[in-house]
């Protein structure tokens, strides 16, 4: 535990503490831009130097441990005028178009040069060249105005373990990206966005598919609903300056209307769809392995995170049979959207516009793959991210703030609390089991208020087991058996469970996986930038919206039992599987 | 990626029993740290460059991603993923060579050989690069031309020093060095 000094204060932190975090702990502010919490420090920016009595040098705060009688002074001349240089020759190399920037306002980098009260561009010589990558459908890489700080490399690499982006080259021609200065289409990108999740400037971002919205709005031939994902409520309060875990069901419901969306729908509906279907599914496949003695591809994955099935594509294609055959719920939705809704108001699927509001870019890429078009068109039109939207909403010129509560519409807005918590980690495995034990037994899932402690929260690899007792005749051979579920978020996390599998050593027989950290209220569309504590503020506010619900089980949903009354039957019937399961193609990893 | 052998020129598909004795290399390293470096030259002394298709073996054997076995190429100036001339000049660039002349030297071999640094000379005799420091210093200003170091290179006396590695029948080098 050594004792320093930082501006005068005596602080004692616990060893291996950074002078960076030792001063944050009593409210001393040290600017930082390559620093990404959890992460080991790159000290590639210069930005958190401080003057440490006795050192020749400044040094940089977020490397350097604190030790026994540090004297630390964070706000000298020496300091001040160091960051100044430091920021003056970033900004040097960089495109400073902030007007036309869609960080604006939101970029940490504009953000430091005010504080540090830079008023003009000292230094003027050579710029990098500006490579657009948009070679994805998901995201786009702007080498302008890269600061080459190297976050996106560490998530792209230890937070998923894909590696698409390095630093190529070396000093000045230093380029972050894929190899060989190719585009992010070359290698084995799986449009996540964590990397844009945490660019400290407008290098990496969302494809944006505002103007395609506008224009279907303005189409008359056109009937455009929208669907938005559970994550959004908990989140898109922050575009507008509310704190991290503010729930706006309501006010964005409004916001949509006022956007001239013909029907605006819940993404929710389809989520209690997915347990239904999932749910379902993955009884199939016991009573196969335990009844008829049968080889089936256990344990089963789910498949809601399109980021995570393109991964498995990628690494683990024999591993293909152990996902869940269902689609995802933005899909669902797309294909009802289309068939079951448009019967209804008497319109043609090409007749009626879906557009999806995500807290992910993968979703762009999942919404253009080629199998997605059960109802005869594209299931769904655009995908926006909770970021579009919120920039959508200023475009508008809509007081968000001021709106008043609105409901979703029907048939496919309402949803159970079960659907909201597919927003974060171990939340569709919740749904799931709080559906599957009461087919399978009659009774509620004996959990505290539903909620299975053991796969919430923010560790990377979580596990629960249930023993199943009293069961109902149809679903006796269950009795006595213990079920082993696990939830894995990040897909470093996620490959740990996968190579288990491949092992053979797996005692589970369901895992989720979500891509994002946190699940998606971490996903690569929501606000940035998202730090545990602003996850764990999400992850609350979902839960609040989960509990404030007098449904709170899949298949309670009423619109759900209509839907399949009317139209689809029963789950993993003719029209679901047509409608609502898909398959998935082995990828090249080149 | 897309290039394509039969429309761009560089793309050489690459000798299958080059392949193999890459292969043994990378069985040879399998499972040991830090492999990624030396495979790398390895690789580079048995091709004479480093072909995409090699960089792709080596990225799958090593189970790396493709983007960073390519930034350590792009890194040192050491790798090349061009196809090279027969013998390497390599200039010192470091600060000793640099400051007793490396430039000029290096300016008479752009000139003579009419190349840029980074080039093969059109009959693919010589490509030309720069380097950091051989460890030479005392040296300066020092070449070096396949394994062998050349010290206190005067600018005039370039031609002297390449004619020994001009085939014998060939005389075009000599001609060349008189304009």
């Amino acid at each position: 535990m050594p004792t320093l000094t930082v501006d005068n204060v005596k602080v004692s932190v616990p060893d291996g503490t950074t002078i960076l975090d030792a001063a944050r702990s009593i409210g001393v502010k040290i600017p930082t831009l390559c620093f990404l919490e959890g992460y080991a420090p790159q000290g590639a920016c210069r930005v958190c130097l401080v003057e440490v009595e006795g050192a020749r040098t400044l040094v940089a705060s977020c490397s350097m441990p604190a030790a026994e009688g540090m004297q630390v002074r964070t706000n000298t001349r020496r300091v001040r005028e160091a960051r100044r240089t430091v920021v003056e020759l970033i900004l040097s190399d960089h495109d400073g178009d902030c007007q036309t920037c869609n960080r604006s306002g939101d970029c940490e980098l504009q953000e430091l040069a005010r504080d540090l009260g830079i008023t003009e561009i000292t230094h003027v010589g050579e710029k990098h060249r500006r490579t657009l990558d948009a070679t994805t459908p998901a995201l786009v890489r702007d080498t302008a105005k890269c600061i080459a700080c190297r976050r996106c490399v560490s998530v792209c690499n230890h937070l998923q373990s894909i590696g698409g982006i390095f630093p190529q080259k070396r000093g000045f021609q230093t380029v972050i990206g894929p190899a060989f200065g190719q585009g992010l289409d070359t290698v084995t990108c799986v449009q996540c966005g964590q990397c844009a999740a945490v660019c400290p400037v407008g290098a990496l971002g969302e494809r944006d598919q505002i103007a395609e919205v506008w224009a279907a709005l303005e189409n008359p031939k056109k009937h455009v609903v929208v669907q938005t994902a559970p994550a959004i409520r908990a989140a898109l309060g922050e575009c507008f300056g509310y704190p991290p875990g503010t729930l706006v069901t309501g006010k964005m419901v409004s916001a949509l209307r006022r956007l001239g969306f013909n029907a605006v729908f819940d993404t929710n509906f389809a989520a209690d769809l997915t347990i239904m279907e999932e749910g379902t599914e993955l009884l199939v496949r016991l009573k196969k392995a335990l009844v008829a003695k049968e080889k089936v591809a256990l344990p089963m994955f789910t498949s809601c995170s399109p980021g995570w099935i393109k991964y498995m594509e990628y690494f683990y294609p024999d591993l293909l049979p152990n996902l869940s055959t269902c689609k995802s719920p933005q899909q669902m939705f797309g294909a009802l959207a289309k068939t079951y809704y448009a019967q209804k108001i008497g319109k043609k699927a090409e007749d009626v516009f879906v557009v999806s509001v995500m807290p992910c870019t993968a979703k762009k890429f999942e919404a253009q793959r080629e199998e997605m078009n059960a109802s005869g068109a594209r299931d769904v039109d655009v995908v926006l991210t909770t970021r579009e939207l919120g920039r959508m909403i200023k475009q508008a010129g809509i007081d968000f703030a001021a709106l008043p509560d609105d409901r979703m519409d029907s048939p496919l807005g309402l949803s159970s609390g079960a659907a909201d918590i597919f927003a974060n980690t171990g939340g569709v495995m919740e749904a799931a089991l709080r559906t599957a034990y009461e087919i399978v037994t009659g009774r509620p899932l004996p959990a505290e208020n539903l909620h299975i402690k053991p796969i919430a929260g923010l560790d990377g690899v979580k596990e629960a087991a249930l023993t199943i007792t009293g069961t109902l005749p149809e679903w006796s051979f269950l009795e006595g058996v213990t079920a082993r579920v696990a939830v894995a978020h990040g897909l470093s996390n996620a490959r740990k469970l996968t190579e288990q599998v491949r092992a053979g050593q797996a005692p589970y027989h369901f895992i989720e996986i979500m891509t994002c950290p946190g699940g998606c209220i971490g996903g690569g569309g929501q606000p940035r930038i998202t730090t545990n504590a602003v996850r764990t503020a999400r992850i609350a506010a979902i839960y609040r919206e989960d509990e404030g619900k007098k449904l709170r089980k899949s298949h309670e949903n009423p619109e759900i039992k209509q839907i399949y009354a009317e139209f689809l039957g029963k789950p993993l019937g003719e029209k679901s599987h047509h409608l609502l399961h898909t398959h998935y193609t082995p990828r090249k990893r080149n | 990626m897309a290039a394509d052998a039969a429309t761009c020129p560089c793309a050489q598909v690459p000798d299958a029993k080059l392949m193999e004795r890459l292969d043994a290399v990378l069985k040879e390293y399998k499972g040991k740290p830090g492999a990624l470096i030396p495979v790398l030259q390895q690789a580079q002394g048995i091709f004479g460059y480093l072909p995409e298709a090699a960089l792709h073996r080596v990225a799958e054997a090593m189970n790396k991603p493709y983007s960073e076995v390519a930034g350590v190429v792009g890194f040192y100036a050491f790798f090349s993923t061009q196809p090279r001339g027969k013998h390497v000049i390599r200039v010192c660039m470091g600060t000793a060579c640099y400051v007793r002349g490396g430039k000029k030297v290096l300016e008479a071999l752009r000139q003579k050989l009419k190349v840029d640094v980074g080039q093969t000379t059109p009959d693919t005799l010589f490509s030309l690069e720069v380097a950091r420091c051989f460890g030479a210093c005392g040296l300066a200003p020092t070449i070096s031309i396949d394994n062998d170091v050349y010290k206190r290179v005067r600018p005039a006396k370039i031609g002297e020093i390449l004619d020994a590695y001009y085939p014998k029948a060939a005389q075009g080098g000599k001609a060349h060095g008189k304009r």
